[in-house]
Formats: structure tokens, sequence, C-alpha cells
């Protein structure tokens, strides 16, 4: 499955998120990356130096649009003005595909700036799959939805998050940006086994997979960016691409960030499972 | 339980301040026991209460804010402290909620806040909105929007004293009190110490900061704002070019900015010429003007 309709078509590899430290390297050096991806909310601006630099990535390299603040489970409607913004940096980047978490994080107007776990209810499910629809409707892109990490479960869930995420996905009739780390990290959070999850997804709607590095505490796991990628989670990673083929795939590194060739080497070691995949999926 | 209610019931325990020792309050936002609160919407696990899964997120909403903040405004925290500007963080973040999708935004009101709340600065208050001026210019300076330049050489043929010239969108103007962009200069430059320096290098040069601060005396100041290369500088400018840029920019003509900048000038009539050559020749050079009149004109075209 090399693309679909939820990724534009696209063959993508394997990506790297564009971050400011690495800015310098990759405009000198020009290294070889299939892909970057960018938080789109750092380009939504009207000018200066991050759009100039944009815009010589674009000139050597595809761009895909990430978002961290679309909030498609908020109860309230979307922002205007940021969709509005949104849709000037499609047309720049022109990203084949745009993502943003299945979460919310808004209320009456006040932002939280944080991924808020969604509650698994019918309702939930209903109202987050119409705003995927009105976004992907207002843009003319397509969209996918990523699971998130979360530390807290809800008394009025009606199902489990995979659950949940399929009644999503099927009710926007939208991709998904499935992120092996966040499931890993949310089954040693609320006790369930992660394969259960995986094999749970829907795996001809997988438009794109994260892979990163968490935190482990005495009591939880934190979602931090900020490690190499941790063996449970490459072991993920490697039925996710059993399920669903050769699939663009991106690590995210955003805190203690080291060297771009430090963060090229760890997200090239997806190639190992990358480069056994056939085209037939496995289901 | 509606999922409105939920969000908002969660959104307000998330959004509380912390205790002193950063944790998560035993009060409630509706004034009950928080254990209680977090028990009524979340589920405990064998690890964690129903409190400590919440607090997980009542810190990281804190965590990340309050970092967005001192990573905006290091000239007001070393104004005014770091323990007292975190203090006073908090309490503008609570009753200025962000209510941008971009966390960028997040110091967009502090200045309003500080005016309408100066013990924060006690006896400091004109040097602290001095500062937090600057600051927030240099955001906006940084990516703000940049029109199509107009160039010195575009001058020759144009009416010019009938000319609306409009500045860069990018251009702040300030007027100022205090010379605080040398103050900022001198904190920002503090912080390029290396990791690798010792904690009493390190313990030096706040103090060092603060001597600046306590130091620096009030003189009046003109500053634009503005960018080159896409790096933000700091340029003092004459109180007449200042009032020539401000004019400029409220929309008035070229003839009529003049007339406004010399109003109340020292500068001799008979160099003025000269001085509004100079001026409009190096903000020409610098990209500071672009005219309105055009994308007016091309937007109404067919």
């Amino acid at each position: 499955m090399p693309g679909n309709c939820f990724n534009g078509f696209t063959d993508y590899g394997i990506g790297i998120g564009l971050r400011a430290p690495h800015y310098e390297h990759i405009l000198s050096r020009k290294p070889v990356v299939d892909w970057f991806e960018i938080i789109s909310e750092n380009f939504m601006i009207d000018g200066g130096r991050p759009l100039h630099i944009l815009d010589q990535i674009l000139e050597q390299y595809k761009v895909v649009q990430h978002g961290v603040s679309m909030y498609f489970g908020s109860e309230e409607k979307s922002n205007r003005e940021h969709l509005r913004r949104l849709k000037e940096l499609v047309k720049r980047t022109k990203t084949p595909w745009l993502s943003d978490h299945l979460c919310w994080g808004s209320v009456d107007g006040r932002y939280t700036h944080d991924l808020l776990p969604m509650p698994y209810t019918f309702e939930a499910a209903r109202l987050t799959a119409q705003k995927v629809r009105e976004v992907r409707d207002f843009l003319e892109v397509p969209i996918a939805v990523e699971n998130v990490s979360s530390y807290a479960e809800y008394h009025v869930s009606e199902m489990t998050e995979w659950e949940f995420l399929n009644e999503v996905v099927e009710q926007a009739d939208c991709g998904i940006l499935l992120d092996v780390n966040n499931i890993y990290v949310s089954s040693q959070n609320h006790n369930f086994n992660p394969l259960t999850y995986m094999n749970s997804v829907p795996a001809e709607r997988v438009a794109q997979i994260h892979i990163a590095g968490h935190s482990k505490f005495k009591k939880y796991i934190l979602d931090t960016h900020d490690h190499p990628v941790l063996d449970p989670v490459w072991r993920l990673y490697e039925r996710a691409i059993q399920r669903a083929g050769h699939t663009a795939t991106l690590l995210e590194w955003d805190d203690s960030i080291p060297s771009f060739e430090e963060v090229h080497r760890e997200a090239m070691k997806a190639n190992r499972f990358l480069a056994d995949t056939t085209l037939e999926v496995a289901v | 339980m509606k999922l409105a209610l939920l969000q908002r019931a969660v959104a307000r325990a998330v959004m509380q301040p912390l205790t002193r020792s950063e944790r998560m309050r035993r009060t409630a936002p509706s004034g009950g026991r928080m254990s209680a609160y977090a028990a009524r919407f979340i589920k405990p696990n064998d690890r964690l209460t129903s409190f400590e899964r919440l607090e997980i997120y009542n810190r990281q909403y804190w965590f990340r804010l309050l970092s967005s903040m001192i990573e905006d405004f290091p000239g007001l925290q070393a104004i005014l402290g770091s323990q007292r500007f975190e203090s006073m963080c908090k309490v503008y973040l609570t009753e200025c909620p962000s209510r941008s999708f971009t966390i960028r935004n997040l110091g967009a009101h502090l200045e309003t806040w500080l005016c309408q709340n100066p013990s924060w600065a006690r006896d400091r208050c004109v040097l602290a909105l001095d500062m937090v001026r600057l600051e927030w210019a240099e955001i906006e300076a940084f990516d703000g929007q940049a029109k199509p330049t107009l160039r010195a050489k575009d001058f020759s043929e144009i009416d010019i004293p009938n000319l609306q010239l409009s500045i860069q969108p990018y251009v702040q103007l300030l007027e100022l009190h205090y010379p605080v962009d040398d103050l900022l200069l001198k904190v920002k430059h503090g912080d390029d110490t290396p990791d690798l320096a010792s904690n009493a290098v390190s313990e030096r040069e706040k103090r060092s900061k603060v001597r600046a601060v306590a130091k620096l005396e009030a003189a009046q100041i003109f500053l634009a704002v503005h960018r080159l290369d896409f790096s933000v500088y700091f340029r003092r400018i004459k109180p007449e070019e200042f009032a020539l840029l401000s004019a400029l920019r409220s929309g008035k003509t070229v003839e009529r900015a003049i007339e406004l900048a010399f109003r109340k000038s020292s500068v001799p009539e008979a160099e003025r010429g000269a001085f509004v050559q100079h001026s409009f020749q190096t903000w020409a050079t610098l990209g500071w003007f672009w005219r309105a009149d055009e994308e007016t004109a091309a937007a109404g075209k067919p």
C-alpha cells in the first residue's frame, strides 16, 4: 500500500521533523531526506525568518504539515482565523495531507495549548467527526487524525480508545496518523495490550506513522520526544508496517534535540522494517 | 455528562494555578476538595489517584506557559526578579488566559494588564512597561508582515509631496522613558552563557543583570524595532524621525508628515531639508517603505 486517498496517494518514505536547531545544517549541507514534517502553527505567521526558511526548504524538499491546535475534539466551533491562516499555509507548502490530533484543548475560546484526552463517547465521536469533515472541506486537503498519548481516562467513556478512533475515522471518512509511541505510552499508563490497539486500527486508513522516544517515571510514562525510540516501540512499529504496508514514517524529536546526523540516523532505523515490506497488506 | 460540561470542568482544573511547591491545589475551582472534584471525571488506576492523573495535566499546562513567558520576556524577568516575574505571570495568565491558537500570542495583553496592575512592578513600573513594550515589539518585528519594498530609486518617479507612503507592518515605533534596548541586550547577552558554565558563573551573571537594572537612569529614547536580513534590530531614532514615521504610519501625506515632524523641533530651518533627505534615504535603504495606494489600486482592478 504505497499510497492511499488519505495521504494524497503519495509514497513518501522516512521523514524528519523540521526543527530550528537544524535549519543551518539542512540549508548548507542539503542532506538527503525523503520529506520534512513541519508544525503548522510555527509558520502560520505573516512574514520573517520562519517563512523565509520554509520557502528555502520547499525549494528542495517535500513538506507535510502537522498541527497541534486544531482541537478536533473541542466542543466549540473551529477558530476561523486559525483556519484562514492554515489554508494560506497549505497553499504555500502544497502538503499532500494534513494531520492534527484526536484530542481537545480549548474551551469557550480559551486555549490550554495541550493535547487533552477525549472522553470516548458516541457524542464526542460524532462531534469530532463532524469537525474533521468541516476542516477538510474548508482546507481541501486530506486529513489524518493522530492518536495522542494520555495520562487520564474518564468515567463517562463508553468504549476503548481504539474503538473511539475507529468510530471517528469511519464517520469522518478520514485518515489516521498512527503514533506507535503514543499507543505504547497509553498502554502502559492505562494497562492495556498495545497489540490489541494496533490490531484494531483500520490499516487501510493509515496515512502516516509517528515514532518517538518517551520518558519513564515511577508511576507513569510521559511522551517527551527527547530520547531515541525504545525497543518496545520499534516492535509495535514492525507490527504497524506488517499491517499497513510501506507507510510514510516520521521521527519526532522535540526536546534535548541532538545533531541533525543523530536524528537522521535514528529515523533511518525504520528502514529495517520498511525494507522488508511488500505491497501486500497483512490484516 | 455532556461533552461541553466535561471539557469546561476539566479545563477549569487544568488552568487553576499550582501551589508554591508546584503541585495541584487541594481546593477545587468550585471551592470543594480537588480530590473529590477530580474523582467526578477521572478514573483512578492501580498506581495513580484521579487527583494525581489530573495533576499531570495541571502541571504541564503551567510549565509550558511559564516557559513561554520566560522565553518571550527575559528583560521583564530581570527587572522584576525571577520569583516575582513568575508570580506575576500566574496572575496574568489566570486573568488573561490564551485566546489564540498559537502560544506566540501569550504576551499580547501583558502591557495593558500591567498598566492596570502596576503594583507588580513596585516603583519600577515605567521601566517595566517600557520593557514589555520593547519585548512585544521584538516579537512583532520578528515575524510581522513585509510588503513589497519601495527603494530609493523609485522616489524619482513619483509625486513625493502628495504621496502616501506606508511603513512596513513589521517596523515597530516606540517612545520609551528608559534605554531598555541596552538593558535587554545586556540581559540576552548574559543568556549566551555556555552550558558548561558553573553555577557560580551563572549566579554572578544574574547579579550583574540585577545591578544593571538598579543603575538604569531614566532617559527618553525613540526606537524603531525592525528587521534586516531576517534578524531583529533596535535602531535609535531622533524625535523628528519618530514623529515623521508615526505620521506616515497614520496615513498622512509626506508633506503633512514633514510639517508635523518639525512642529516642536530644535533642528534649524536651514538644515531640515538635508535632515529629511538623509532620513528618507536611510529608511528606503532599510526597506521600510511600501505604497499602500498601489496595493489599493491593484485590489480594485477587475
